[in-house]
């Protein structure tokens, strides 16, 4: 609950804030809750809506574009097959870099991106969330969820291979 | 001249989520199987994004401050203590 509210807000402090309002809405509406949606899904919904009122409180959410393609367009030619290919890192990520690293790697990429994409990698490949209870969560269409997942992963490749890769 | 058909690495990349998520059409993972059968690049490239996913599934949630670990505590054993011995 924490990093999904530390998506919308910039500082720790408010993000344990909106998780701590969470709750007491939670405790407040819990004989409104009617069982449509699971316990996690409807708890997660509300966690959102106070993130991002608390976000456009601290006037830092902007709503950014999603656009721009997977991989940078300068690595193909102009037939669209790769020029620069995708170096070799998958094999020995781990024993290069370890786990720890990794992991503060993925971290950072992850706040770099867009709002929109990190919060649908947080629910859906951290916290292990299926598509549709993410878009119920962000009130996003499945094609939108489908394309913020797809950039966001993307991104966090690239900031994988950039480390990893001979050149990185 | 590509045929209709087929796919180029720079429409196969944007595909490569979507496939992982089996959420191409049946034409569309055919067209996008039929290309990574004929390139390593691409194959390597959705290995890549594989091992994305699974070096982010495994982020941990960070811990919570012991101060905001003991206000959940409070909060939640009030939120307890408030139920009507019928719900417990």
């Amino acid at each position: 609950m924490l990093r999904l509210a530390s998506t919308f807000v910039s500082s720790r402090a408010v993000a344990e804030e909106v998780v701590q309002d969470t709750w007491l809405a939670v405790v407040r509406g819990i004989e409104r809750f009617e069982g449509r949606s699971s316990l996690r899904t409807w708890l997660l919904t509300i966690l959102v809506n106070r993130a991002r009122s608390a976000g456009t409180r601290e006037a830092r959410s902007v709503p950014i574009a999603d656009a721009g393609p997977a991989v940078d367009r300068s690595r193909f030619d102009s037939t669209g097959h790769w020029s620069s290919p995708p170096e070799h890192w998958v094999e020995d990520a781990e024993n290069r870099l370890g786990a720890a690293a990794l992991a503060t790697l993925i971290r950072g990429a992850l706040t770099d991106m867009p709002e929109r994409q990190r919060a649908v990698i947080t629910l859906h490949d951290v916290d292990g969330l299926r598509s549709d209870e993410v878009c119920e969560i962000l009130s996003l269409t499945p094609a939108n969820q489908r394309v913020l997942l797809h950039r966001g992963r993307s991104h966090l490749r690239q900031a994988l291979e950039s480390a990893l890769g001979e050149n990185g | 001249m590509l045929l209709s058909r087929d796919i180029v690495c720079k429409q196969a990349v944007e595909l490569a989520s979507d496939y992982l998520e089996g959420a191409l059409s049946r034409r569309e993972r055919r067209r996008f199987e039929r290309h990574l059968a004929g390139c390593p690049h691409c194959t390597e490239y959705l290995r890549q994004m594989r091992e994305t996913i699974r070096l982010t599934g495994r982020l941990v949630p960070e811990d919570l401050s012991p101060q905001a670990q003991a206000e959940f505590s409070e909060l939640y054993r009030r939120w307890r203590a408030e139920l009507p011995a019928d719900e417990t």
